[in-house]
């Protein structure tokens, strides 16, 4: 369980955060949405401490991360896996290599085990095989699909992804949920996904926070998304054309 | 400007905090040290066989008295080497292509999330990036420069020679000719300084880059512009402090 408490950021004395509270339950894909610079992916720095917020609480398990010493955070970091919004894979290293680094940095696994871990993460997100290769030579939706594996190699406790599946077809973001989904409730992960995709919303969202203009103005799930009475979700639900004509 | 500077000793001592094992250094070392030192071999060598036999064929073109006996013409290209060329001309060559090249890698790793990825993952993303990197130009710099001097004097041997300005014997007579082991330490601790230099106000452009592509780019040139300040800033005081 990750809890969010009075979260608030500006960026020179724009406020970009405005006091975002909120409860991300373990084994629960949980998505942050709103419309193009809300402040989504910032929340997620804050989350993950790569951005300082002026005010606010982080806590993992109880845990409180944000201020802490740096041997403390690394604990809590061992148990994050991060799926960041380009895959954010490192250019001069294999497919491979990119996903044992967390091994080889973090863990003293033997050789052939962290072999197999990598083995086995590369053939739950369906890339058995493409090992070898470089992520230049890639497409973007494998990269995020590496990205992926990389993200849950260190068995993490709480997963977070940025856009996990913007800038993909139809067909593959699907896919790329249901990966998700699925990870999440088969080692009961605390999840955070950062996403506009009305799909994924509908189809996965456990529990859902939407953001206007850096301030929390709706949370629920995908039950009740559809019979919100609040102007600013509905415009940001309904600007789906599917959606508008099956409303009527 | 001096909250740069200041930000710039911050990151310089961000290098050696909340290190990883001695281990993970040791094989980046050992890359950067192949991709910086190996690397930069081939430029270094045709630009310091070129210097010398300039130097060379310049010096004797200027000294037309014939007072000053022919192998003064080595010995200036001696010294000329040693002092300055395989050691600051050598460096401001290689701040364009080692400077652009660490800004650039950095400066792509920051704005692809790559060095978010590392922080995120608990590791001091500028020690276990820049800090080989450092070290690596620390120890290949002054082989390099060793190889130029060497290759500087070769190359106006091959010049002199071959062009009839002075017979082998002459040339290295004057090569001889009240040799100054000294300077030979100069070379080396000037280059030490300036690989120090380059390579950390390259990385520290580079990491602290904002924004795409193009931000990348004005990165890369920032980091050779201002390397190349500091090297030659660096050299006067050196020249003061060490002559
Ligand atoms: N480092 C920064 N410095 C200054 N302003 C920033 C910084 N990072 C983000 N912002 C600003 O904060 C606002 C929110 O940005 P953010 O990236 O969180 O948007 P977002 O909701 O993730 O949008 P998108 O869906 O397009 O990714 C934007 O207006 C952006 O300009
Ligand atoms: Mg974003």
């Amino acid at each position: 369980m990750i809890e969010i408490k009075n979260i608030s950021k500006a960026f020179n004395g724009r406020v970009v955060l405005d006091d975002i509270s909120g409860v991300f339950k373990k084994g629960e894909t949980s998505l942050v949405i709103g419309a193009s610079g809300t402040g989504k992916s910032v929340l997620l720095k804050c989350m993950l401490d790569l951005v300082q917020p002026e005010k606010g609480k982080v806590l993992y398990d109880n845990r409180e991360f944000l201020n802490q010493k740096e041997e403390d955070k690394k604990d809590i970091r061992r148990e994050m896996g991060v799926l960041f919004q380009g895959g954010a894979l490192f250019d001069s290293q294999t497919v491979h290599q990119n996903i044992q680094f967390p091994l080889d940095m973090l863990t003293n696994m033997p050789e052939s085990e962290k072999k197999d871990r990598v083995e086995f993460c590369l053939q739950r997100v369906g890339l058995e095989g493409t090992g070898k290769r470089m992520p230049s030579e890639i497409s973007g939706g494998m990269k995020k699909r590496v990205g992926i594996a990389r993200a849950i190699v260190m068995n993490p406790k709480y997963l977070f992804c940025d856009e996990p599946n913007s800038g993909l077809d139809p067909l593959t973001s699907i896919k790329i949920d249901e990966l998700i989904k699925e990870i999440t409730d088969e080692y009961k992960i605390t999840t955070v996904i950062i996403t506009h995709d009305m799909n994924s919303v509908l189809s996965i969202g456990d529990y859902i926070m939407f953001l206007y203009k850096g301030k929390k103005v709706w949370e629920g799930d995908s039950q009740t998304i559809l019979s919100s009475d609040i102007k600013e979700l509905d415009e940001f639900v309904f600007s789906n054309h599917a959606l508008k004509k099956l409303r009527g | 400007m001096f909250s740069i500077i200041g930000k710039f000793f911050i990151f310089i001592g961000s290098l050696f905090i909340r290190r990883e094992s001695s281990r993970v250094y040791w094989k980046r070392f050992i890359d950067e040290c192949v991709s910086i030192g190996i690397g930069s071999v081939n430029i270094i060598s045709i630009v310091a066989l070129f210097i010398g036999a300039v130097v060379c064929v310049q010096t004797y073109a200027n000294l037309v008295s014939p007072i000053i006996p022919k192998y003064i013409v080595s010995n200036i290209v001696r010294d000329m080497t040693l002092l300055e060329l395989s050691s600051t001309f050598m460096c401001v060559v290689l701040a364009g292509k080692v400077g652009s090249n660490i800004a650039g890698e950095l400066g792509t790793m920051r704005i692809t999330e790559q060095i978010d990825a590392l922080e995120v993952m608990g590791i001091n993303s500028a020690s276990y990036l820049v800090l080989p990197k450092v070290l690596a130009a620390i120890f290949t710099f002054p082989l390099l420069a060793i190889l130029s001097g060497f290759l500087g004097i070769m190359g106006g041997y091959l010049a002199g020679t071959l062009s009839g300005i002075l017979t082998p014997e002459q040339y290295i007579y004057g090569i001889r000719f009240s040799f100054i082991p000294f300077n030979v330490t100069i070379a080396i601790i000037k280059s030490i300084v300036f690989g120090f230099l380059i390579a950390t106000i390259s990385a520290y452009k580079g990491f602290n880059t904002k924004g795409g592509a193009l931000e990348v780019g004005q990165a890369s040139t920032a980091a050779v512009t201002n390397s190349c300040i500091a090297v030659l800033i660096a050299d006067y005081l050196l020249a003061e402090l060490l002559t």
